[in-house]
Order: C-alpha cells, then structure tokens, then sequence
C-alpha cells in the first residue's frame, strides 16, 4: 500500500490559489467604475446572450469574469438571496454588504473545502442617492472582499487596466467620458503590442443610473452606445425614463426596440 | 444580519421560478401551505373587482372596501396591483391572504426576468397566477379563497387581454370585460348596458368608475366614492406604454361627472 504524500497547507493553498489565478487570467477583463450619475460596468464580451453583467436587485447590479458556468451558478444565486431576502423583509432590506458578505462565505469555503476552488472574480456594486455611498465590493476565488473606491478592473489584464485607471480616473467624470476611459484601457496590450479599438458590438455595457425609479439597472447598446462613445457626440448619459418600460435595454428614441 | 454563507439550494441548478424556489427552501413563506384549523375565522375580504377592454388595451379598476362580517374593516384598501410593467392585478376574497399573493407574483416575474434576461409572456404569467390559486385550494375549501383578475397587454398579439380565474385555479380568458367579488352581478349588469367596442382611454375610465358605482350601490360589501374622504377607486391601465395608475385628481373630476350626471335624472339609476 502507497503512503499518501504530505502536503504542506501552505503549498495546498497556493496551488490552488495559482490554479484559479491562472484560470481567471485566461479571460477577457471586465470594469466597473464609478460616474457622475451611478455606476458604469463595462465588459469585452461579442456574446450577445452570454452576460458577464447582469442586475440582481433594484439598486445592485453583479459583474464577473472567468469560468461562466460558476460564475453563472453564483448570480443566481445572488438573485435569489435577494428576492428571497426582499420578499420576507422589505425591498430595501436588500443591500449589496449582505449580498457580498454571503458570496464571500460561499467562495471561502470552496476554496478550502470543495476539489478545485471557483475560477471566478465578481463585482457587487449599489448605487445610493448619494455618491458617497455608492459601494463596490470585489471578490476574489478565495472568498477575499475588498471594498473599492471608484473603480475595479477584474480579469486577463486586470493590473494593466487599474495602473490606468488609478492614474486618469477621477471623481465626477460623465458616462461618455468613463466609458471611453475603459474602453481605451480594455483595448490596450498590455504586453507593449499595439492596441485595439474596441468597437460598440465587442461590449457588454451596463448601468445602475441613479436618477432612476427604483429598478436602476439598464443595458445599453446600439446607437446610444456609439453615441457615448463617440467625442463629436453631445451625448453624455443615459436618458432616465424610457420610452417602452420593461425593456432593461435603453435605447435613442430613434431607435428601433428589439423584439 | 448573520453573514452566512449561501445555503446550498441557493446553488443548485433549478428552474427561473421563484415560487418553486421558495417552496423547497422556505416552504413556510408559501402562501396556501399552511395547515389551518377547521374553522370558520372573521378576517378582511376584499370585495369589487372590474376589468375591460379598450381601444389600447385593458383596465383594471377595484373598490377601496375590505369588510369583516357586517363591519367595514378597512375603507382604503388597495386591491389593484401592478404586477409587472405590462400587467396588473385585481383580488377579491380574503385580503390577506390575496396581497400576500400577489407580493409573491410580482416577485416571481421579476425573479424570471432577471435569471432568464427575458419576460414571461402574458399568458405564461396568467398560467404561474393560476398554480398559485391552486396551491391555494386547501385554504380556500375552508373559506380563505382567493379570487383574482388578471389583465395585461400581450406584446406579441398587440392587444390587451384578462383573464379570469375559479378557487381551484383554473385559468379563462376573458373578451371585453369581467367582473369578480361581491359586487361583480351589479358590475357587470352595468358594463353589459355601458361597454362597447373600441372605447377610448377616458371614457374606459368613465364605465369603470360608473360599473363601481352601481356595484356599490347594491352590494354593502362594495365601498362607492368616498367624496368626504376623497378616496376614488384604484384604476390601473394597462397598454403598450405599460402599467400605470389614473391619478386622483383625474378620479376625482370623472366621479363628480357621474355624479352630476345621476343628479339631473334624479338620481333613479
């Protein structure tokens, strides 16, 4: 009978630290940054249907990179802590402390106790009525959660898009301008290559908008994208009441709906 | 709050449902899953409910009364709902009970918005409103029933359309108009004589608040316009727009026309 070998808890740990790390970094990176009128999340994603960004609450929104189908299992199940939590308490019961607390514990304890750790990063971000209390927690494959100041990148070139962020970032600036900032630093190699322009349908973008009636998240895509992210265009934020509701997609008015 | 970790069923592979996730994971928060005594208890019953047809789609409208035997238990009490942004829904029969239900429904759209990044459609929300009903039967044979109407505008048809149900849920789809609760006889006496094919938006409102009217003046258990309070009906409609709700102001201006307009013929009908 073979002696099973000894592994030290400190090489147990980072082995499986660097395997999630290194399955995390395989994928494309996704931003979340603050603006003048909520919060931004920003995504290089061409898959229409497969969302790296998606609403949880009325003023919660989620955003993830690495291995879809965990990162998947765990926006639903953010979704439904929530509505469970809302529908027994009260809707503004829900926050995203309590949200990024409960994935912090899940997170944790795969990564001690199940096989293989999640190869997962997520943003929980909320929107308050006033700015200074918008919060943004990230979360790492080990259950770590950090609370963010401003702006989080997640993903491939993570380090790359924060070195970037943290030195043209600022408080205030509008949704055009957060949104080009991103997108320029998404697009850069961040080994020295030459960089790429992202165009509007290489994105998954989204907002929680905090002049909004309660559901605050909306997707945003088409023109009105393109229009922010155009400088010779005057647009600078989302319109904040819809022409057809129910549809979490904003559009221009010129625009034709989907569907 | 207890930072726990998410419990398991909150991870497991399931269905967008968020009625069946409640039932496996916290059974007791179902509405109709209790087991109660047999016995007739005296609690809150909603009463009026009326739904029509108009040129862009469907409304909803409700008295304000809620009674308890041969007391008036509440005088104010909502009983239209929105249940998402393109339907609503009206209740008759046990208050709390109905409201507790349609917390849940409002919920479960909501919840099968967000997983499936996509909306039900109107007649699959008039379907998960049926199983609901159902769930409920058992509380219903013991005299806590639930009676809903359902209303909303079916974005593939273009069209509004209401549905109604029995305690046992079942589910029918209604043309034109309908009424349920204790005043509905009077309320749909009315509408037969007042409906008629492509009203407009005011005038809907108009046969709404008139079929109330009459209910209320038949049935003790339907609350009329309360002129001294300034409490109106709740009205909601239901278009291509989506849900929204007459403001009081317009209530109050279209109730004193049918007022005004009862007085000049003496006030025989």
């Amino acid at each position: 009978m073979s002696m099973p070998f000894y592994v030290s808890p400190e090489q147990l740990m980072k082995d499986r630290a660097d395997y999630a790390r290194k399955g995390i970094a395989r994928g494309r990176s996704v931003v979340v940054l603050a603006y003048d009128g909520g919060i931004a999340f920003v995504a290089e994603n061409p898959s229409r249907a497969l969302h790296k960004i998606s609403e949880i609450y009325d003023r919660i929104a989620f955003a993830a990179v690495g291995k879809y189908n965990e990162f998947e299992n765990l926006r639903v199940a953010g979704i439904r802590y929530a509505d469970l939590r809302g529908y027994s308490y009260d809707r503004s019961d829900v926050t995203a402390r309590g949200l990024a607390n409960a994935y912090a514990q899940t997170l944790g304890t795969v990564f001690t106790q199940e096989s293989k750790p999640y190869e997962v990063e997520i943003v929980v971000a909320q929107v308050d009525d006033d700015p200074a209390d918008d919060q943004i927690y990230r979360l790492t494959y080990d259950g770590s959660v950090g609370d963010e100041q401003g702006f989080v990148a997640m993903g491939g070139a993570a380090e790359h898009v924060s070195a970037g962020l943290q030195e043209r970032w600022e408080a205030g600036m509008d949704l055009g301008a957060v949104l080009r900032l991103a997108i320029e630093l998404l697009g850069e190699d961040p080994n020295g290559g030459s960089a790429r322009t992202l165009t509007a349908d290489q994105l998954e973008v989204a907002v929680l908008d905090r002049a909004r009636e309660r559901r605050k998240f909306r997707r945003i895509a088409g023109s009105l994208l393109e229009a922010l992210l155009s400088t010779d265009d005057p647009t600078s934020d989302v319109p904040h009441t819809d022409d057809e509701p129910g549809v979490h997609d904003t559009h221009l008015t010129e625009d034709e709906p989907e569907g | 709050m207890s930072s726990n970790k998410l419990p398991p069923s909150y991870l497991q592979t399931g269905s967008s449902s968020f009625t069946e996730f409640l039932s496996a994971h916290a059974p007791e928060l179902v509405p109709g899953s209790r087991t109660i005594p047999i016995s007739a208890v005296d609690v809150p019953h909603g009463t009026t409910i009326v739904a029509i047809a108009y040129a862009d789609g469907v409304l909803l409208a409700g008295d304000r009364r809620a009674t308890m035997g041969n007391l008036i238990a509440n005088n104010e009490m909502l009983k239209v709902f929105a249940a998402d942004d393109y339907s609503a829904v009206g209740i008759a029969g046990t208050a709390g009970t109905a409201i507790e239900m349609v917390r849940l429904f409002q919920v479960e759209l909501e919840h099968y918005e967000k997983i499936e990044g996509t909306r039900l459609s109107l007649v699959g929300k008039a379907n998960r409103l049926a199983t609901m009903i159902r769930g409920n039967l058992g509380m219903a044979m013991q005299g806590l029933s639930v009676v809903p109407l359902f209303g909303g505008f079916d974005l593939d048809r273009d069209a509004g359309r209401i549905f109604s149900y029995d305690v046992t849920g079942g589910c029918y789809e209604e043309h034109d108009f309908h009424s349920v609760g204790s005043g509905s006889l009077f309320a749909r006496g009315a509408l037969k004589k007042l409906w008629r094919r492509g009203l407009t938006r005011d005038e809907a409102v108009r046969v709404t608040i008139e079929a109330l009217y009459d209910a209320a003046d038949d049935d003790s258990a339907t609350g009329g316009p309360d002129l001294g309070r300034r409490i109106w009906p709740t009205v909601a409609i239901v278009d291509a727009e989506g849900t929204r709700f007459v403001s009081d102001d317009e209530l109050a201006t279209v109730v004193e026309h049918v007022l005004d307009a009862r007085r000049e013929i003496g006030g025989t009908r």
